[in-house]
């Protein structure tokens, strides 16, 4: 065997190799799909996506996910709430404003935030968030939305920080200057030069944040409270989607509708965050930074 | 314009500056003191309950008394076999996109393949690995099945990390060597990865941290209740430090008399897991001071 023809293999194994998170990817469709699909036999997809009623394990059983999807997206939307501004502004800080020593610092604790385990986050909401929160608002649970908002805030703030910090970090230094030099002060430069020119990176860190929250399952699975039903308040219990897959897989007999409904919710969960990281990969392709070379 | 309306309009825009830096520094507070809280309150309560005993011992009493070892053992061997699947290919396929690919359509779909797949649930990749290695493959709920879900589940860490580390290697050094003979493979194997090393590395201890923290993707995959032996093989199930604290934590009906070995457990494996993050965040924070190039 010659030099070339050893090179080209190494090439062509190496390329083979690669090629395995594809591969897992449509494993993961494939797989899902065969477990999850046997549940339209016996229910319809209009009736599993906007049924009202989860009642899995009744005779005859019912499955509507619609209270869980909707629990999902106000978890979500109320942790983003809580998320979007502090990672935000922890990025302008960060890569703007703070001295060398304190920027070094915040960078470990944030990473040290998204190294958390969730099951820690989902206990320290079960004995420290809940019972205050019963408390102070003489609630009947405090295992509610506001709970795992805050918790999955606190899980999305690292993604949505140090993705933002990169797209600062790249805001070319001639925009800063130039903004400087017409007599602008570091707010303004920040706020209507960096942060605009840094935008479409920020969103793609918001969608990823979020898509973080709405595919976390520990957190909402121990604090969310597990009702499902349509929630009325800020402080009813919910029963998101990635909680009601962990909750119920365990008892579900196997291959009973109830199974199947499992992996189907598992299917509409997965389509969701694949959505959102379709979109925030198009958003950060389409608008790229291309530095002080396109002025 | 007179001076005076010009330095009140100065004064104004100042305020909005102090007003906003303010904003932007309690945001970086509010961090700080959440991680610190947690961790304190977590310290404070756990350190009461470890042990020697706690650590070395099984549990006894249904669960009610006695250690966590079973978990501690179990989460290794999860980890370490996790890693053990997820290396080399990351590493692969890390090499094929910065070293080999050219630019196009087929280097495009595996990096957006990657990110997708770094933004699949952790619930998913569990229903997954229930579906695939549980059930397909036949390995039964056990330690395989843990390990290759838990794998593939920091592929995209690994990759991303082995990515940078590769791309910080500078150019200068490959050509030094192509220019002296030495074929590609050569090249990335006795200049390029040994430079990169360090920075493959820290991406590697970053995801064993995350693969030892993860719950959803072993629940259905690996993790049992309680097993009365330790593993023998790795087609049995095993404990988990992370499940053993959501089954204390939520079912049973000992929840309140658990309490103290929550707060050890939790402990334990918060201690495990930013241990080994820490010493990543050191390690590249040393490298990034004494940098050669």
């Amino acid at each position: 065997m010659t030099r070339h023809q050893k090179e080209i293999i190494i090439k062509n194994v190496f390329f083979i190799l690669s090629l395995v998170s594809i591969l897992i990817l449509g494993l993961i469709v494939v797989f899902l799909f065969r477990e999850g699909l046997p549940l339209f036999r016996e229910v319809s997809l209009r009736d599993f996506i906007f049924g009202m009623e989860w009642y899995p394990t009744y005779s005859p059983p019912s499955y509507g996910i619609w209270p869980l999807i909707v629990g999902s997206l106000i978890v979500t939307i109320l942790s983003s709430l809580i998320a979007v501004p502090l990672g935000v502004l922890a990025a302008v800080y960060i890569s703007e404003i703070a001295p060398p020593a304190i920027k070094e610092v915040l960078k470990a604790i944030i990473e040290l935030l998204a190294g958390l385990p969730s099951v820690v986050l989902g206990f320290f909401g079960m004995v420290i968030i809940a019972p205050w929160l019963q408390e102070t608002f003489d609630l009947p649970t405090g295992l509610n939305i506001v709970n795992a908002s805050v918790i999955l805030a606190i899980m999305a703030v690292p993604t949505i920080s140090s993705i933002s910090e990169d797209a600062l970090y790249a805001v070319p230094n001639e925009f800063k200057e130039a903004s400087y030099a017409l007599g602008a002060t570091k707010f303004e430069t920040i706020t209507r030069i960096i942060i605009p020119s840094a935008l479409s990176g920020i969103s793609t860190a918001v969608i990823l944040g979020m898509a973080r929250a709405i595919g976390e399952t520990m957190v909402v699975l121990m604090v969310a409270g597990g009702a499902a039903a349509l929630p009325e308040s800020i402080f009813d219990s919910v029963r998101p989607m990635p909680a009601s897959i962990a909750a119920e897989m365990g008892e579900a007999p196997f291959r009973s509708g109830h199974y199947h409904a499992l992996f189907a919710t598992g299917i509409v969960l997965f389509l969701m965050t694949l959505a959102f990281n379709l979109i925030a990969d198009y958003i950060s392709q389409k608008f790229k930074e291309v530095g002080s070379a396109t002025l | 314009m007179t001076g005076q309306t010009v330095s009140g309009n100065m004064k104004r825009r100042y305020l909005k500056q102090h007003l906003f830096f303010g904003a932007v520094r309690l945001s970086a507070i509010i961090l700080t003191l959440a991680l610190g809280g947690i961790l304190f309150y977590i310290l404070a309560n756990g350190i009461q309950v470890i042990s020697w005993e706690f650590l070395t011992a099984p549990p006894t009493d249904s669960m009610t008394k006695g250690g966590i070892m079973p978990a501690i053992l179990g989460t290794l061997y999860l980890t370490i076999g996790a890693i053990t699947v997820a290396l080399p290919l990351g590493v692969v396929a890390a090499i094929y996109l910065t070293e080999y690919a050219k630019q196009g359509k087929i280097v495009r779909a595996i990096r957006v393949g990657v990110n997708c797949l770094a933004g699949v649930p952790s619930v998913v990749f569990g229903l997954f690995g229930l579906g695939f290695f549980v059930v397909f493959l036949k390995f039964g709920s056990s330690i395989l099945a843990g390990a290759l879900t838990l794998g593939i589940l920091i592929l995209p860490t690994i990759i991303g990390a082995a990515e940078e580390a590769l791309k910080g290697v500078p150019q200068t050094f490959r050509e030094a060597s192509l220019a002296l003979g030495v074929s590609k493979w050569l090249t990335i194997w006795k200049i390029v990865l040994p430079n990169a090393l360090p920075g493959i590395l820290t991406g590697s201890i970053l995801g064993i941290g995350r693969a030892a923290g993860e719950t959803a993707p072993i629940m259905f995959t690996a993790a049992a209740f309680f097993t009365a032996k330790l593993p023998g093989s790795i087609f049995d199930e095993v404990m988990a430090l992370p499940y053993h604290v959501y089954v204390l934590a939520t079912a049973g009906t000992h929840i309140e008399e658990t309490r103290p070995i929550q707060y050890g457990t939790v402990l334990v494996l918060v201690v495990l897991v930013l241990g080994i993050d820490l010493i990543a965040i050191v390690i590249r924070s040393y490298m990034r001071r004494n940098k050669r190039w």
